[in-house]
Protein backbone atom coordinates (compact mmCIF):
# COMPACT_ATOMS: atom_id res chain seq x y z
CA UNK A 1 0.00 0.00 0.00
CA UNK A 2 1.00 3.61 -0.68
CA UNK A 3 -0.85 5.72 1.26
CA UNK A 4 -0.83 9.73 -0.40
CA UNK A 5 -4.04 11.23 1.25
CA UNK A 6 -2.80 12.58 4.34
CA UNK A 7 -4.95 15.62 3.61
CA UNK A 8 -8.05 13.49 3.87
CA UNK A 9 -6.76 11.07 7.29
CA UNK A 10 -3.72 11.15 8.80
CA UNK A 11 -3.04 7.23 10.61
CA UNK A 12 -2.88 8.17 14.47
CA UNK A 13 1.12 8.21 15.47
CA UNK A 14 1.71 5.16 17.26
CA UNK A 15 3.54 7.00 20.18
CA UNK A 16 0.44 9.41 20.48
CA UNK A 17 -2.10 6.87 20.83
CA UNK A 18 0.36 4.79 23.41
CA UNK A 19 0.69 8.23 25.14
CA UNK A 20 -3.38 9.20 24.96
CA UNK A 21 -5.12 5.86 25.44
CA UNK A 22 -4.97 5.67 29.32
CA UNK A 23 -7.48 8.53 28.95
CA UNK A 24 -9.93 6.13 27.50
CA UNK A 25 -9.29 3.61 30.06
CA UNK A 26 -8.03 4.35 33.78
CA UNK A 27 -8.08 8.12 33.70
CA UNK A 28 -11.62 8.80 32.38
CA UNK A 29 -12.70 11.17 34.68
CA UNK A 30 -14.50 13.96 33.78
CA UNK A 31 -12.63 17.21 33.61
CA UNK A 32 -15.16 19.51 35.73
CA UNK A 33 -14.91 16.72 38.51
CA UNK A 34 -13.27 17.78 41.91
CA UNK A 35 -12.01 14.37 42.64
CA UNK A 36 -8.94 13.15 41.76
CA UNK A 37 -10.06 11.23 38.64
CA UNK A 38 -11.08 14.72 37.49
CA UNK A 39 -7.99 16.73 38.37
CA UNK A 40 -5.96 14.56 36.45
CA UNK A 41 -7.68 14.50 33.08
CA UNK A 42 -8.10 18.54 33.73
CA UNK A 43 -4.59 18.14 34.07
CA UNK A 44 -4.35 16.24 30.85
CA UNK A 45 -6.14 18.91 28.59
CA UNK A 46 -4.46 21.84 30.11
CA UNK A 47 -1.01 20.36 29.15
CA UNK A 48 -2.45 19.54 25.99
CA UNK A 49 -3.23 23.31 25.46
CA UNK A 50 0.23 23.91 26.54
CA UNK A 51 1.75 21.93 23.84
CA UNK A 52 -0.57 22.96 20.85
CA UNK A 53 -0.19 27.02 21.88
CA UNK A 54 3.47 26.13 21.91
CA UNK A 55 3.41 24.64 18.56
CA UNK A 56 2.27 27.99 17.30
CA UNK A 57 3.94 30.18 19.77
CA UNK A 58 0.87 31.85 21.14
CA UNK A 59 2.71 33.00 24.14
CA UNK A 60 -0.74 32.68 26.83
CA UNK A 61 -1.69 29.02 26.15
CA UNK A 62 -5.10 30.26 27.48
CA UNK A 63 -5.89 31.42 23.53
CA UNK A 64 -6.28 28.24 22.43
CA UNK A 65 -9.91 27.05 22.97
CA UNK A 66 -10.18 22.92 22.51
CA UNK A 67 -13.20 21.79 19.57
CA UNK A 68 -14.60 18.42 18.08
CA UNK A 69 -13.25 19.09 14.94
CA UNK A 70 -11.36 22.00 12.39
CA UNK A 71 -14.78 22.52 10.79
CA UNK A 72 -16.17 23.60 14.52
CA UNK A 73 -13.33 25.55 15.02
CA UNK A 74 -14.17 27.28 11.62
CA UNK A 75 -17.68 27.53 12.68
CA UNK A 76 -16.65 29.39 15.74
CA UNK A 77 -14.09 31.59 13.93
CA UNK A 78 -16.59 33.28 11.46
CA UNK A 79 -20.01 32.75 13.01
CA UNK A 80 -18.82 33.55 16.96
CA UNK A 81 -16.85 36.20 15.54
CA UNK A 82 -19.31 37.68 13.43
CA UNK A 83 -22.21 37.89 15.71
CA UNK A 84 -20.14 39.02 18.09
CA UNK A 85 -19.04 42.05 16.36
CA UNK A 86 -22.37 42.57 14.15
CA UNK A 87 -22.67 46.29 15.94
CA UNK A 88 -19.40 47.30 14.28
CA UNK A 89 -19.79 46.05 10.78
CA UNK A 90 -22.00 43.28 8.61
CA UNK A 91 -19.15 42.81 6.16
CA UNK A 92 -16.59 39.28 5.74
CA UNK A 93 -14.84 38.49 3.00
CA UNK A 94 -13.67 35.37 2.43
CA UNK A 95 -10.99 33.72 -0.27
CA UNK A 96 -12.19 32.06 -3.33
CA UNK A 97 -10.48 28.92 -2.18
CA UNK A 98 -11.47 28.22 1.56
CA UNK A 99 -12.03 24.93 2.87
CA UNK A 100 -16.03 24.37 2.54
CA UNK A 101 -16.09 24.67 6.83
CA UNK A 102 -14.88 28.25 6.57
CA UNK A 103 -17.25 28.66 3.13
CA UNK A 104 -20.82 27.33 4.35
CA UNK A 105 -20.95 29.44 7.77
CA UNK A 106 -20.02 32.36 5.82
CA UNK A 107 -22.89 31.64 3.58
CA UNK A 108 -24.89 31.01 6.08
CA UNK A 109 -24.32 34.27 7.82
CA UNK A 110 -24.89 36.18 4.45
CA UNK A 111 -28.59 34.65 4.92
CA UNK A 112 -28.88 36.17 7.98
CA UNK A 113 -27.90 39.45 6.88
CA UNK A 114 -24.07 39.60 6.54
CA UNK A 115 -22.16 40.74 3.24
CA UNK A 116 -20.11 38.06 1.63
CA UNK A 117 -17.34 39.03 -1.13
CA UNK A 118 -15.15 36.76 -1.99
CA UNK A 119 -11.59 37.49 -2.73
CA UNK A 120 -10.43 35.91 -5.58
CA UNK A 121 -6.47 33.99 -6.36
CA UNK A 122 -4.45 34.02 -9.03
CA UNK A 123 -4.15 31.13 -10.98
CA UNK A 124 -1.31 29.69 -8.62
CA UNK A 125 -4.43 30.37 -5.53
CA UNK A 126 -2.51 33.73 -4.25
CA UNK A 127 -5.26 35.69 -2.59
CA UNK A 128 -5.35 38.78 -4.65
CA UNK A 129 -4.25 41.33 -2.27
CA UNK A 130 -5.16 44.53 -4.11
CA UNK A 131 -8.59 42.66 -4.22
CA UNK A 132 -8.09 42.40 -0.64
CA UNK A 133 -7.46 45.77 -0.26
CA UNK A 134 -9.89 47.03 -2.36
CA UNK A 135 -12.84 44.74 -0.30
CA UNK A 136 -11.84 46.16 2.75
CA UNK A 137 -14.15 49.14 4.14
CA UNK A 138 -14.77 50.71 7.35
CA UNK A 139 -18.25 47.50 7.69
CA UNK A 140 -14.86 44.85 7.08
CA UNK A 141 -15.53 42.77 10.89
CA UNK A 142 -13.71 39.65 9.48
CA UNK A 143 -11.64 37.96 6.79
CA UNK A 144 -10.79 34.80 6.35
CA UNK A 145 -7.63 33.29 4.39
CA UNK A 146 -6.07 30.16 4.62
CA UNK A 147 -2.46 29.89 5.76
CA UNK A 148 -2.54 26.81 3.21
CA UNK A 149 -4.57 25.46 0.62
CA UNK A 150 -4.99 21.57 1.31
CA UNK A 151 -6.37 20.77 -2.21
CA UNK A 152 -3.12 23.23 -4.19
CA UNK A 153 -0.80 22.91 -1.69
CA UNK A 154 -0.29 26.89 -2.05
CA UNK A 155 1.24 28.76 1.00
CA UNK A 156 -0.31 32.17 1.10
CA UNK A 157 1.37 35.21 2.23
CA UNK A 158 -0.22 35.48 5.33
CA UNK A 159 1.81 38.68 6.78
CA UNK A 160 0.83 40.49 4.16
CA UNK A 161 -2.48 39.20 4.31
CA UNK A 162 -2.57 40.03 8.00
CA UNK A 163 -1.11 43.92 7.20
CA UNK A 164 -3.98 44.74 4.96
CA UNK A 165 -6.73 43.29 7.07
CA UNK A 166 -5.56 44.91 10.09
CA UNK A 167 -4.76 48.29 8.63
CA UNK A 168 -8.36 48.67 7.77
CA UNK A 169 -9.49 47.30 11.03
CA UNK A 170 -10.72 43.66 10.66
CA UNK A 171 -10.11 40.54 12.24
CA UNK A 172 -8.18 38.17 10.34
CA UNK A 173 -8.85 34.41 11.12
CA UNK A 174 -6.45 31.58 9.24
CA UNK A 175 -7.26 27.82 8.46
CA UNK A 176 -3.82 26.37 9.05
CA UNK A 177 -5.28 22.76 9.25
CA UNK A 178 -3.34 21.89 6.47
CA UNK A 179 -0.17 24.05 7.47
CA UNK A 180 0.42 23.01 10.96
CA UNK A 181 2.84 20.88 11.55
CA UNK A 182 4.66 21.26 8.26
CA UNK A 183 5.80 24.77 8.22
CA UNK A 184 6.44 26.63 11.55
CA UNK A 185 4.00 28.59 12.06
CA UNK A 186 5.04 31.55 15.00
CA UNK A 187 1.81 33.34 16.14
CA UNK A 188 4.11 35.64 18.09
CA UNK A 189 5.80 36.88 14.85
CA UNK A 190 3.14 36.57 12.31
CA UNK A 191 0.58 39.40 14.42
CA UNK A 192 -1.55 39.70 11.80
CA UNK A 193 -3.89 36.80 12.96
CA UNK A 194 -6.66 36.87 15.00
CA UNK A 195 -7.81 33.72 15.21
CA UNK A 196 -6.14 30.59 14.22
CA UNK A 197 -7.72 26.89 12.79
CA UNK A 198 -5.95 23.78 13.79
CA UNK A 199 -6.67 19.87 13.61
CA UNK A 200 -5.67 17.21 15.71
CA UNK A 201 -5.48 14.50 13.58
CA UNK A 202 -3.47 16.33 10.74
CA UNK A 203 -0.84 16.49 13.24
CA UNK A 204 -1.14 12.58 13.54
CA UNK A 205 -3.79 12.69 16.95
CA UNK A 206 -6.76 11.06 17.00
CA UNK A 207 -9.72 12.59 15.15
CA UNK A 208 -12.23 14.40 17.38
CA UNK A 209 -10.09 17.18 19.14
CA UNK A 210 -9.12 20.23 17.44
CA UNK A 211 -8.77 23.88 18.40
CA UNK A 212 -8.59 27.53 17.50
CA UNK A 213 -6.49 30.12 18.65
CA UNK A 214 -8.06 33.70 19.69
CA UNK A 215 -5.68 36.23 20.38
CA UNK A 216 -6.38 37.74 23.59
CA UNK A 217 -8.66 40.60 23.25
CA UNK A 218 -10.99 39.43 20.15
CA UNK A 219 -14.26 39.33 20.67
CA UNK A 220 -16.15 35.89 20.14
CA UNK A 221 -19.30 34.36 20.94
CA UNK A 222 -20.13 30.99 21.71
CA UNK A 223 -22.57 28.36 19.09
CA UNK A 224 -22.21 25.72 21.11
CA UNK A 225 -23.91 26.98 24.32
CA UNK A 226 -24.11 24.37 27.41
CA UNK A 227 -22.05 24.02 30.78
CA UNK A 228 -19.89 26.50 29.65
CA UNK A 229 -16.38 24.56 29.30
CA UNK A 230 -13.75 25.68 27.18
CA UNK A 231 -14.10 29.52 28.85
CA UNK A 232 -17.72 29.23 27.64
CA UNK A 233 -16.82 29.51 24.03
CA UNK A 234 -17.22 25.41 23.44
CA UNK A 235 -19.45 23.59 25.73
CA UNK A 236 -19.16 19.94 26.00
CA UNK A 237 -17.47 17.59 28.11
CA UNK A 238 -13.72 17.49 27.06
CA UNK A 239 -12.63 14.56 24.61
CA UNK A 240 -9.65 14.00 26.85
CA UNK A 241 -8.59 11.37 25.04
CA UNK A 242 -8.44 13.37 21.31
CA UNK A 243 -7.41 16.10 22.91
CA UNK A 244 -4.25 14.76 24.68
CA UNK A 245 -3.46 12.79 22.21
CA UNK A 246 -3.64 16.00 19.92
CA UNK A 247 -1.58 18.11 22.66
CA UNK A 248 1.42 14.83 22.46
CA UNK A 249 0.93 15.33 18.11
CA UNK A 250 1.55 18.93 18.78
CA UNK A 251 4.97 18.29 21.16
CA UNK A 252 5.84 15.35 18.44
CA UNK A 253 5.61 17.81 15.45
CA UNK A 254 7.35 20.83 17.02
CA UNK A 255 10.52 18.49 17.61
CA UNK A 256 10.42 16.58 14.41
CA UNK A 257 8.58 18.79 11.85
CA UNK A 258 11.75 19.88 10.56
CA UNK A 259 13.60 16.93 9.70
CA UNK A 260 10.27 15.40 8.67
CA UNK A 261 9.18 17.96 6.02
CA UNK A 262 12.81 18.30 4.64
CA UNK A 263 12.64 14.09 4.38
CA UNK A 264 9.07 14.39 2.85
CA UNK A 265 9.70 17.70 0.13
CA UNK A 266 12.96 15.50 -0.74
CA UNK A 267 10.09 12.24 -1.79
CA UNK A 268 8.06 14.95 -3.05
CA UNK A 269 10.01 16.97 -5.60
CA UNK A 270 11.19 13.51 -7.27
CA UNK A 271 7.19 12.89 -7.15
CA UNK A 272 6.36 16.03 -9.21
CA UNK A 273 9.21 15.47 -11.55
CA UNK A 274 8.57 12.12 -12.30
CA UNK A 275 4.71 12.45 -12.82
CA UNK A 276 5.34 15.97 -14.65
CA UNK A 277 6.77 13.17 -17.73
CA UNK A 278 3.78 11.95 -18.34
CA UNK A 279 2.11 13.60 -21.45
CA UNK A 280 -0.29 16.52 -20.64
CA UNK A 281 -0.23 16.52 -17.07
CA UNK A 282 0.25 19.85 -14.90
CA UNK A 283 0.78 21.15 -11.93
CA UNK A 284 -1.89 22.83 -9.49
CA UNK A 285 -1.24 25.11 -6.77
CA UNK A 286 1.77 27.22 -6.61
CA UNK A 287 5.02 25.63 -7.95
CA UNK A 288 7.93 27.06 -4.85
CA UNK A 289 5.69 28.69 -2.40
CA UNK A 290 3.93 25.37 -1.24
CA UNK A 291 3.26 22.66 1.33
CA UNK A 292 6.54 20.07 1.65
CA UNK A 293 4.47 17.02 1.59
CA UNK A 294 2.10 18.35 -1.25
CA UNK A 295 1.77 17.43 -4.95
CA UNK A 296 -1.20 18.30 -7.18
CA UNK A 297 -2.23 17.68 -10.69
CA UNK A 298 -4.22 17.64 -13.35
CA UNK A 299 -4.07 15.56 -16.50
CA UNK A 300 -6.54 16.14 -19.59
CA UNK A 301 -8.95 13.72 -21.29
CA UNK A 302 -9.60 11.94 -18.18
CA UNK A 303 -11.76 11.96 -15.25
CA UNK A 304 -9.93 12.32 -11.48
CA UNK A 305 -12.72 9.49 -9.55
CA UNK A 306 -11.42 7.02 -12.16
CA UNK A 307 -7.81 7.84 -11.62
CA UNK A 308 -8.66 7.37 -7.76
CA UNK A 309 -10.26 4.01 -8.40
CA UNK A 310 -7.60 2.70 -10.31
CA UNK A 311 -4.75 3.98 -8.57
CA UNK A 312 -6.42 1.72 -5.51
CA UNK A 313 -7.95 -1.13 -7.60
CA UNK A 314 -4.86 -2.03 -9.50
CA UNK A 315 -1.77 -0.30 -7.03
CA UNK A 316 -3.05 -0.11 -3.65
CA UNK A 317 -2.10 3.38 -3.96
CA UNK A 318 -4.87 5.77 -2.20
CA UNK A 319 -5.01 9.73 -3.67
CA UNK A 320 -7.84 12.27 -3.58
CA UNK A 321 -9.49 13.98 -6.43
CA UNK A 322 -11.25 17.62 -6.87
CA UNK A 323 -13.63 15.71 -9.23
CA UNK A 324 -16.99 16.49 -9.44
CA UNK A 325 -17.93 12.79 -9.73
CA UNK A 326 -16.62 12.19 -6.09
CA UNK A 327 -18.32 15.06 -4.53
CA UNK A 328 -21.52 15.24 -2.80
CA UNK A 329 -22.85 18.05 -4.60
CA UNK A 330 -21.70 16.57 -8.43
CA UNK A 331 -19.26 20.40 -8.61
CA UNK A 332 -16.05 20.37 -9.23
CA UNK A 333 -13.56 21.68 -6.95
CA UNK A 334 -14.85 25.57 -6.30
CA UNK A 335 -10.29 25.91 -5.46
CA UNK A 336 -9.71 24.75 -8.82
CA UNK A 337 -12.23 26.79 -10.59
CA UNK A 338 -10.69 29.58 -8.29
CA UNK A 339 -7.36 29.58 -9.98
CA UNK A 340 -8.98 29.50 -13.52
CA UNK A 341 -9.36 25.71 -14.34
CA UNK A 342 -12.01 25.16 -16.96
CA UNK A 343 -14.69 22.27 -15.47
CA UNK A 344 -13.04 19.89 -17.68
CA UNK A 345 -9.77 20.41 -16.43
CA UNK A 346 -11.04 20.36 -12.85
CA UNK A 347 -12.70 17.36 -13.74
CA UNK A 348 -9.00 15.43 -14.08
CA UNK A 349 -7.06 16.34 -10.80
CA UNK A 350 -5.43 14.20 -8.40
CA UNK A 351 -3.71 15.19 -5.22
CA UNK A 352 -1.08 13.57 -3.43
CA UNK A 353 -0.23 14.52 0.04
CA UNK A 354 2.53 11.96 1.83
CA UNK A 355 3.33 11.60 5.34
CA UNK A 356 5.73 9.42 7.84
CA UNK A 357 4.71 5.86 5.71
CA UNK A 358 6.06 6.93 2.23
CA UNK A 359 9.34 6.56 1.00
CA UNK A 360 11.88 7.66 -1.70
CA UNK A 361 10.88 3.87 -3.22
CA UNK A 362 7.55 4.80 -3.78
CA UNK A 363 7.96 7.64 -5.97
CA UNK A 364 8.92 5.48 -8.71
CA UNK A 365 5.90 3.02 -8.41
CA UNK A 366 3.57 5.78 -7.98
CA UNK A 367 4.95 7.64 -11.77
CA UNK A 368 4.77 4.31 -12.93
CA UNK A 369 1.20 3.76 -11.16
CA UNK A 370 -0.14 6.77 -12.57
CA UNK A 371 1.63 6.60 -16.18
CA UNK A 372 -0.02 3.24 -16.39
CA UNK A 373 -3.40 4.40 -15.36
CA UNK A 374 -3.45 7.61 -17.55
CA UNK A 375 -2.91 5.10 -20.38
CA UNK A 376 -4.97 3.05 -19.89
CA UNK A 377 -7.85 5.49 -19.15
CA UNK A 378 -6.93 7.66 -22.17
CA UNK A 379 -7.24 4.61 -23.90
CA UNK A 380 -11.08 4.20 -22.77
CA UNK A 381 -11.60 8.02 -23.17
CA UNK A 382 -13.35 9.31 -26.33
CA UNK A 383 -11.82 12.95 -26.24
CA UNK B 1 -30.70 -6.45 4.12
CA UNK B 2 -33.17 -4.36 1.43
CA UNK B 3 -32.61 -0.63 3.17
CA UNK B 4 -28.74 -1.69 3.90
CA UNK B 5 -27.14 1.72 2.49
CA UNK B 6 -24.82 0.99 -0.38
CA UNK B 7 -21.25 1.73 0.23
CA UNK B 8 -19.17 2.44 -2.19
CA UNK B 9 -19.71 0.65 -5.85
CA UNK B 10 -20.73 -2.71 -6.16
CA UNK B 11 -18.79 -5.89 -7.31
CA UNK B 12 -19.87 -5.68 -10.76
CA UNK B 13 -19.44 -2.43 -11.14
CA UNK B 14 -16.21 -2.53 -10.21
CA UNK B 15 -15.38 -5.66 -12.45
CA UNK B 16 -17.35 -3.71 -15.57
CA UNK B 17 -14.60 -0.72 -14.37
CA UNK B 18 -11.40 -3.02 -14.44
CA UNK B 19 -12.40 -5.49 -17.37
CA UNK B 20 -14.47 -3.55 -19.50
CA UNK B 21 -16.16 -4.72 -22.07
CA UNK B 22 -15.75 -3.49 -25.88
CA UNK B 23 -13.83 -0.88 -25.26
CA UNK B 24 -13.13 0.74 -28.82
CA UNK B 25 -15.01 2.08 -31.83
CA UNK B 26 -16.48 -0.14 -34.52
CA UNK B 27 -15.02 0.15 -37.83
CA UNK B 28 -17.13 2.02 -40.46
CA UNK B 29 -19.79 2.12 -37.52
CA UNK B 30 -23.61 2.21 -39.07
CA UNK B 31 -24.36 4.30 -36.21
CA UNK B 32 -22.92 6.45 -33.39
CA UNK B 33 -24.10 8.24 -30.43
CA UNK B 34 -22.65 10.61 -28.42
CA UNK B 35 -24.26 11.76 -25.00
CA UNK B 36 -22.92 14.09 -22.14
CA UNK B 37 -20.52 16.36 -21.96
CA UNK B 38 -16.88 16.73 -21.02
CA UNK B 39 -18.29 19.57 -18.86
CA UNK B 40 -19.80 17.73 -17.08
CA UNK B 41 -17.43 15.32 -16.63
CA UNK B 42 -19.37 12.68 -18.26
CA UNK B 43 -18.97 11.98 -21.92
CA UNK B 44 -20.03 8.45 -23.90
CA UNK B 45 -19.75 7.18 -27.21
CA UNK B 46 -21.24 4.05 -28.74
CA UNK B 47 -20.90 2.97 -32.12
CA UNK B 48 -22.72 -0.08 -33.65
CA UNK B 49 -22.93 -2.40 -36.50
CA UNK B 50 -26.31 -3.11 -37.65
CA UNK B 51 -27.29 -6.47 -39.62
CA UNK B 52 -30.56 -7.37 -40.83
CA UNK B 53 -31.59 -5.06 -37.55
CA UNK B 54 -29.43 -6.76 -35.41
CA UNK B 55 -26.63 -5.20 -33.52
CA UNK B 56 -23.96 -7.39 -34.99
CA UNK B 57 -20.84 -5.42 -32.97
CA UNK B 58 -21.02 -2.64 -30.56
CA UNK B 59 -18.19 -0.57 -28.65
CA UNK B 60 -17.85 2.35 -26.15
CA UNK B 61 -15.77 5.29 -25.37
CA UNK B 62 -16.05 7.18 -21.90
CA UNK B 63 -14.36 9.64 -20.13
CA UNK B 64 -16.11 10.24 -16.78
CA UNK B 65 -15.99 8.26 -13.66
CA UNK B 66 -16.03 4.87 -12.77
CA UNK B 67 -19.76 4.11 -13.15
CA UNK B 68 -19.94 5.96 -16.33
CA UNK B 69 -17.33 3.42 -17.43
CA UNK B 70 -19.17 0.44 -15.92
CA UNK B 71 -22.32 1.43 -17.19
CA UNK B 72 -21.25 1.93 -20.63
CA UNK B 73 -19.17 -1.19 -20.86
CA UNK B 74 -22.88 -2.97 -19.20
CA UNK B 75 -24.79 -1.49 -22.08
CA UNK B 76 -23.13 -2.92 -24.87
CA UNK B 77 -23.08 -6.59 -23.10
CA UNK B 78 -26.63 -5.86 -23.21
CA UNK B 79 -27.36 -4.88 -26.77
CA UNK B 80 -24.52 -7.42 -28.08
CA UNK B 81 -26.73 -9.49 -30.57
CA UNK B 82 -30.17 -8.11 -29.87
CA UNK B 83 -32.86 -7.19 -32.47
CA UNK B 84 -32.82 -2.86 -32.35
CA UNK B 85 -36.33 -2.53 -31.38
CA UNK B 86 -35.04 -4.89 -28.31
CA UNK B 87 -31.82 -2.66 -28.05
CA UNK B 88 -34.21 0.40 -27.95
CA UNK B 89 -36.28 -0.96 -24.44
CA UNK B 90 -32.73 -1.23 -22.22
CA UNK B 91 -33.28 1.84 -20.01
CA UNK B 92 -31.04 3.61 -17.17
CA UNK B 93 -32.73 1.38 -14.35
CA UNK B 94 -31.70 -1.83 -16.86
CA UNK B 95 -27.95 -1.26 -16.80
CA UNK B 96 -28.44 -0.33 -13.19
CA UNK B 97 -29.71 -3.32 -11.98
CA UNK B 98 -27.57 -5.44 -14.19
CA UNK B 99 -24.69 -3.71 -12.39
CA UNK B 100 -26.32 -4.73 -8.83
CA UNK B 101 -27.32 -0.65 -8.06
CA UNK B 102 -25.46 1.99 -8.41
CA UNK B 103 -24.71 4.95 -5.31
CA UNK B 104 -28.02 7.23 -6.01
CA UNK B 105 -25.98 10.40 -6.62
CA UNK B 106 -24.54 8.15 -10.09
CA UNK B 107 -28.13 7.33 -10.83
CA UNK B 108 -28.59 10.32 -13.61
CA UNK B 109 -25.00 11.93 -14.10
CA UNK B 110 -22.85 8.37 -14.92
CA UNK B 111 -26.00 6.72 -16.12
CA UNK B 112 -25.56 7.68 -19.86
CA UNK B 113 -25.12 4.74 -21.31
CA UNK B 114 -28.29 3.59 -22.28
CA UNK B 115 -28.83 6.88 -23.94
CA UNK B 116 -26.02 6.44 -26.01
CA UNK B 117 -27.02 2.88 -27.09
CA UNK B 118 -30.38 4.78 -28.21
CA UNK B 119 -28.98 7.57 -29.88
CA UNK B 120 -26.73 4.89 -31.82
CA UNK B 121 -29.53 3.24 -32.90
CA UNK B 122 -31.66 6.36 -34.14
CA UNK B 123 -28.70 7.63 -35.96
CA UNK B 124 -28.50 4.44 -37.69
CA UNK B 125 -32.00 4.68 -38.34
CA UNK B 126 -32.23 8.12 -39.56
CA UNK B 127 -29.02 6.98 -42.45
CA UNK B 128 -31.05 4.09 -43.51
CA UNK B 129 -34.18 5.65 -44.07
CA UNK B 130 -32.21 8.62 -45.82
CA UNK B 131 -30.30 5.90 -47.67
CA UNK B 132 -33.88 4.62 -48.66
CA UNK B 133 -35.58 8.10 -49.89
CA UNK B 134 -32.38 8.60 -51.93
CA UNK B 135 -32.47 5.47 -53.77
CA UNK B 136 -36.36 5.96 -54.38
Amino acid sequence: MVYLDHASAMPVDPRVLAFARRYLEEEFGNPSSLYDRGLSTRRAVEAARGEVAALVNTGDPRSIVFTGSATESNNLAIRGTALRNRRKGKKILVSAIEHISVMNPAKDLQKQGFELEFIPVDRYGIVDLTALEAGLTPETILVSVNYANDEIGTVEPIREVGRVVHEAGAYLHVNATAAAGRIPIDLQQEDGIDLLTLSGNDLGGPRGAAALYIRPGVKVQSVMPGGGQERGLRSGTENVFAIAGMGEAARLAAREMADEMEREQAIRDRLIREVLEIEEAGLTGHPTERLPHHASFRFSRIEGESILLNLDTFFDIQVATGSACTSRTLEPSHVLLAIGLTHEQAHGSVVMTLGRSNTVADVRYVADAMRETVGRLRGISPL
Amino acid sequence: MEDRPQIGYSKRVMDHFMNPRNVGEVEDADGVGLVGNPVCGDLMQVTIKVEDDVITDIKFKTFGCGSAIATASMVTELAMGKHLDEALTITRQDVANELEGLPPVKMHCSNLAADALHEAIEDYQKKKKKEAEVAA
